[in-house]
């Protein structure tokens, strides 16, 4: 029997399982649902937009040059953490290998393992539950999220506005956004009404209506528009601020939180908080950067074997680590032996 | 060489949460490594890891300013520096490949680096013992 074997190597990330779209080849990392994303990129850069081009030469002369300066690299500051939340590997818990989920199983007959383990964490008894997709103990804090069909370490929430999980590698990227968010929008805000009250102040309103009779209703419109964007995303964005620098004092996460793990008298104390809100805020915030533990850009061998006789191919995928980035697609014939 | 060699079983040294959600292995010995490895020779092992992977997440004044600079800089600097946490698991890479060609290639086993399972699991994976068939 002759057989043709083509050996490609590929990328870690094309045979990850999950719900997660991957872009610039393994580098971007976010959920597949990405429509509320682009409409909060939309949202920012169209709002920024109208204010430099329609509030800031105006003010820039009239009151301080520093203004646009500082809204500039505060948006900058903005686009740079919601990029890195959205892009950014979470804290995804890559699924067990056969050898080690086999650990767990037992024979037909037998009784199952039990399906969850309590470990104690600082005097407080934690029930770690086991992931039937992932075939793993989920670690503590850790979650799966449906939407992306993956485990995720620390597990805060899905959020769709930033197309991803926001977990332990990108939760202080996700609450830097906020916060900047935040500020940028009550900057601007303001910025819209000094400027709508400098501009009646200095004429009056027939007097400006005078002067540009056919630019001045219209940009009166846009600011108003920028005001009324403004004034919504400021309840939320800041709510949303808030809520979050509740979370980061206590040490919890949304999950957590939501689900009631450490509230009441019955459910005990938080095992992960330091008892000190400077040193939860230090950890969660200033602490270390954990790397991903998703080798989503090294290689592996795919061998597809077609033989003559079974028209299907067949792929067998070897784990093969390199370092430097080759995409080869070797053809060569040989005879099937047995294996 | 290797390639010949068959492998027995795959032992899996579990994560020790006792002091939180911290990198940590239990030290505990499996009874698979009995008759391969001495108990203190392994429990060194596993101990050093653990001591390594405590000094990467460790929150002290060096993580602090790495943060804080990086916030500031709005993590562009990463871009052309290490962060600490990679700086140790390269050490920890190195490690392992030195004990694994100084004490457990010769006795027949093989570590697998923590993070090629995603800091879950220490795979040691057993080979059949060679020297039996000599």
């Amino acid at each position: 029997m002759s057989a043709v074997m083509i050996t490609r190597k590929v990328r870690k990330w094309e045979k990850l399982p999950g719900k997660n779209t991957f872009c610039c080849d393994g580098r971007v990392m976010m959920a597949r649902q990405k429509g509320v994303f682009y409409l909060t990129l939309f949202l920012i850069t169209g709002t920024c937009a109208l204010f430099f081009a329609f509030e800031c030469p105006y003010l820039a002369v009239h009151l301080c040059p520093a203004i646009p300066v500082f809204a500039v690299l505060l948006f900058l500051f903005v686009m740079a953490m919601l990029l890195r939340t959205s892009f950014s590997d979470p804290g995804v818990l890559p699924r067990a290998l056969p050898e080690e989920a086999a650990n767990g199983n037992v024979p037909a007959g037998q009784r199952p393992p039990p399906r969850i383990r309590n470990v104690q964490i600082n005097n407080q008894i934690v029930k770690l539950k086991y992931c039937y997709t992932c075939k793993i103990f989920r670690p503590p804090r850790a979650s799966h999220c449906s939407i992306c069909d993956n485990c995720v370490d620390r597990f805060d929430h899905h959020c769709p506005w930033v197309g991803n999980c926001v977990g332990k590698r990108n939760y202080r990227y996700f609450y830097l956004f906020t916060l900047s968010l935040s500020l940028l929008t009550i900057y601007i805000f303001t910025f819209d009404i000094v400027h709508v009250v400098m501009r009646s102040m200095n004429g009056g309103f027939l007097n400006t209506l005078k002067e540009t009779p056919g630019t001045y209703p219209l940009k009166l419109s846009l600011t108003v528009l920028e005001v009324l964007v403004c004034f919504f995303t400021l309840w939320s964005v800041v709510g949303l601020t808030g809520f979050h620098t509740y979370l980061i004092s206590l040490n919890q996460t949304t999950n957590e939180d939501i689900k009631g793990s450490w509230s009441g008298k019955n459910r005990g104390q938080n095992p992960y908080s330091h008892k000190n809100i400077i040193k939860n805020c230090c950890e969660v915030l200033c602490g270390p950067t954990y790397p991903s533990v998703l080798d989503r850009r090294g290689l592996l061998q795919e061998d597809t074997l077609i033989s003559s006789s079974n028209p299907v191919p067949q792929t067998t995928v070897s784990a093969h680590k390199h370092t430097h980035a080759l995409f080869l697609i070797v053809v060569s014939s040989f005879r099937h032996t047995d294996s | 060489m290797r390639q010949q060699a068959a492998i027995t079983a795959k032992v899996f040294i579990q994560r020790d949460y006792s002091s939180g959600t911290m990198c940590q292995f239990q030290t505990k010995f499996p009874s698979e490594l009995e008759n391969r490895i001495d108990k203190q020779q392994f429990e060194e092992t596993v101990r050093a890891l653990n001591n390594m992977y405590a000094e990467a997440e460790k929150l002290g004044s060096q993580s602090y300013i790495e943060g804080c600079l990086a916030c500031l800089t709005a993590y562009t600097v990463f871009l052309c520096m290490e962060t600490h946490y990679e700086k140790v698991l390269k050490k920890i890479a190195k490690y392992i490949q030195e004990q694994n060609d100084k004490i457990y290639a010769p006795r027949g086993l093989l570590l697998t680096d923590p993070i090629e399972r995603g800091l879950r699991v220490v795979e040691i994976t057993i080979f059949e013992d060679r020297s039996l068939t000599r």
